[in-house]
């Protein structure tokens, strides 16, 4: 209980935060029980109820090939949660390690993070719609290249706390104390950047569920048959005058998950270790 | 055979362009628990020359471009980083100038200093804890067993510079090195951690190299003392005879900027000038020169290597006492 109230601490008198964080919460675990909370399945076709406008059993009504657009809008939270939580994963551990490694090894950093640079001067759609159409059209796929694309901003924000850090005292000291570049790194620096890391993963998630509903959007993200925001988004949108709650329940939703993880990453920007407090203020 | 012995180092620092030399053929040597004082001003390269031998040079301006540094007879600019890493923290060991930095804020102290001991002794975390919470008693921090707990933003300064010295201590070394490990301390405090640094080395029989601009921290700990000036040692002596009648001119002059309870000035007798830029290189001849009050024709021209001998690095040096 006193667990829970310590995690709970930080969004006392942060309304918004709260109320983004219980979305969350509760979208989580609508994402992981999909099939409980959903009473059709959200592929099965259904040429007579085409395009019926939202009612007692069919909540948010049925797409243009009967499909019920609640049930594909549930699973539609498993697929952001998935591809937002890949991203995370992806970027940080790519882009965590170039940006550890160019920081502690200066002649290593010369050279990659210049690439990083040359990477950071495309828009993130850009890069993401041309290394998209590189590859198939997956889930994996779009995780991958999502997690990519945000790789270069965490390896960027890595870099700099890593040349901070190198210069401090006790860095010199574990290398007097005998220790080696594996132990230095991973003891002794990593456990210093965890704060500044979360935070840039709970922004990543947001961007990375955005950016996956405009390549479902543009029709280079997943295939059109999985069920997502992003492709009923575009699939929907040619229905725009006749079932504008086709594009109103996904695009909320793409909405106010985006907004309340952003609501939750500047909270938790906010309460981070001050130490770190100045270093976020141009991130 | 010197424990550490220092021979002709020089060390220069890399900037886009060229090499700087700021230290410029030193030699001394330090005897198994002997203690050596290096004394002098801001620039005069005395923190580097630490730097050089701890070899903490990786990744950095500062290059080593001359002579050898021997530890237990074995030439360690030499050594690879792994055979170095073995020495480092084993048998040397290094105190910092700023206690408030150099422990590392995200592990509790206690940690700290078992990390320490695990990595260069084979003991278990178990006895490994046991021997942490005896070094930090040994250090004169009071409730180590509730210390042992705290992080490093939870302690003063004194008591963080305590603490390094007994993550420094944990594995036993030959030689530590202590870098103006007094600086940032209150005068009070200061003297305590010298005391405390002064019986450590008494009792567990290490050298130790001081490194301080403070005549009166490196007297009060060391037996010998080293002055450098611009990158060279302008007096090596022992400390009392350079107490009673310091040698070289700038030595003196230290000597007149201390300040002194009973002798009543206006103000603080000071060295007049100003330490010449680095940017120029270290002149062949005698740095001091235009500082210097009793300087001749003779002062300007370059070192001869019989100069270098000596161990009062000036042509008209003061009369030693008898």
């Amino acid at each position: 209980m006193t667990a829970i109230l310590a995690a709970v601490a930080p969004f006392r008198g942060r309304y918004m935060a709260s109320l983004g964080l219980v979305w969350l919460i509760c979208a989580a675990l609508i994402a992981i029980f999909a099939p409980w909370f959903s009473h059709f399945d959200p592929l099965q076709l259904d040429p007579v109820s085409r395009l019926i406008e939202p009612n007692g059993i069919h909540w948010f009504g049925t797409d243009h090939f009967g499909r019920d657009t609640y049930s594909r809008c549930v699973y539609g939270a498993r697929m952001a949660f998935v591809i937002g939580a890949g991203a995370v994963v992806i970027s940080l551990i790519v882009g965590g390690s170039i940006g550890l490694l160019s920081g502690y090894f200066s002649w290593l950093g010369h050279g990659l993070m210049r690439f990083v640079d040359v990477l950071m001067a495309f828009p993130a759609l850009l890069l993401a719609l041309f290394l998209m159409s590189l590859f198939e059209r997956s889930v994996g796929n779009t995780i991958l290249v999502i997690g990519l694309v945000y790789s270069a901003t965490t390896a960027r924000i890595l870099f700099g706390m890593t040349l901070k850090l190198k210069s401090e005292v006790y860095i010199d000291a574990a290398i007097c104390a005998g220790a080696n570049h594996l132990s230095i790194l991973l003891r002794h620096m990593l456990p210093n950047l965890i704060s500044p890391l979360l935070v840039q993963a709970s922004f990543i998630f947001a961007f990375a569920q955005l950016q996956a509903a405009a390549l479902d959007f543009l029709g280079l993200g997943l295939p059109p048959e999985i069920p997502s925001w992003g492709n009923m988004l575009s699939e929907s949108r040619i229905y725009i005058t006749r079932a504008p709650w086709l594009l109103i329940f996904p695009g909320s939703l793409i909405i106010v998950s985006v907004f309340s993880l952003n609501l939750v990453g500047d909270l938790m920007r906010d309460r981070i270790d001050p130490r770190f407090r100045n270093d976020f203020s141009g991130v | 055979m010197p424990l550490l012995e220092v021979e002709n180092l020089s060390i220069a620092l890399s900037t886009d362009k060229r090499l700087i030399p700021v230290v410029h053929g030193i030699s001394f040597g330090i005897e198994a628990r002997q203690a050596l004082g290096i004394a002098g001003e801001s620039g005069c390269g005395k923190s580097l020359t630490c730097l050089g031998i701890m070899g903490l040079t990786e990744d950095s301006p500062i290059r080593i471009t001359g002579g050898t540094i021997r530890f237990a007879g074995r030439d360690i600019t030499r050594l690879s980083g792994r055979k170095r890493r073995e020495l480092m923290g084993n048998r040397m060991a290094m105190i910092f100038q700023e206690p408030m930095n150099s422990l590392n804020p995200v592990y509790r102290v206690g940690y700290q200093i078992t990390e320490a001991i695990v990595q260069h002794q084979s003991l278990s975390m178990r006895e490994a804890r046991k021997l942490a919470v005896e070094l930090l008693a040994d250090v004169g921090i009071p409730n180590p067993e509730e210390r042992q707990h705290d992080y490093p933003h939870q302690l003063s300064g004194g008591l963080r510079q305590r603490v390094m010295i007994a993550i420094a201590l944990s594995c036993e070394p030959d030689l530590l090195i202590a870098d103006e490990p007094t600086t940032a301390l209150d005068v009070t405090v200061q003297a305590q951690i010298l005391d405390l640094i002064a019986q450590l080395q008494e009792r567990r029989g290490m050298s130790l190299l001081l490194i301080s601009h403070d005549l009166g921290v490196i007297a009060r700990t060391c037996a010998h003392v080293a002055v450098m000036y611009c990158g060279r040692i302008v007096e090596y002596s022992s400390a009392n005879d350079l107490f009673a009648a310091p040698r070289h001119p700038y030595s003196v002059g230290l000597m007149n900027s201390m300040p002194d309870p009973d002798r009543d000035l206006e103000r603080l007798a000071a060295i007049a000038g100003n330490v010449p830029s680095l940017q120029d290189g270290i002149p062949t001849g005698c740095a001091f020169v235009p500082r210097c009050p009793q300087s001749a024709e003779k002062c300007s021209q370059p070192f001869v290597e019989s100069d270098f001998q000596k161990t009062v690095l000036c042509h008209f040096p003061h009369e030693a006492t008898q």
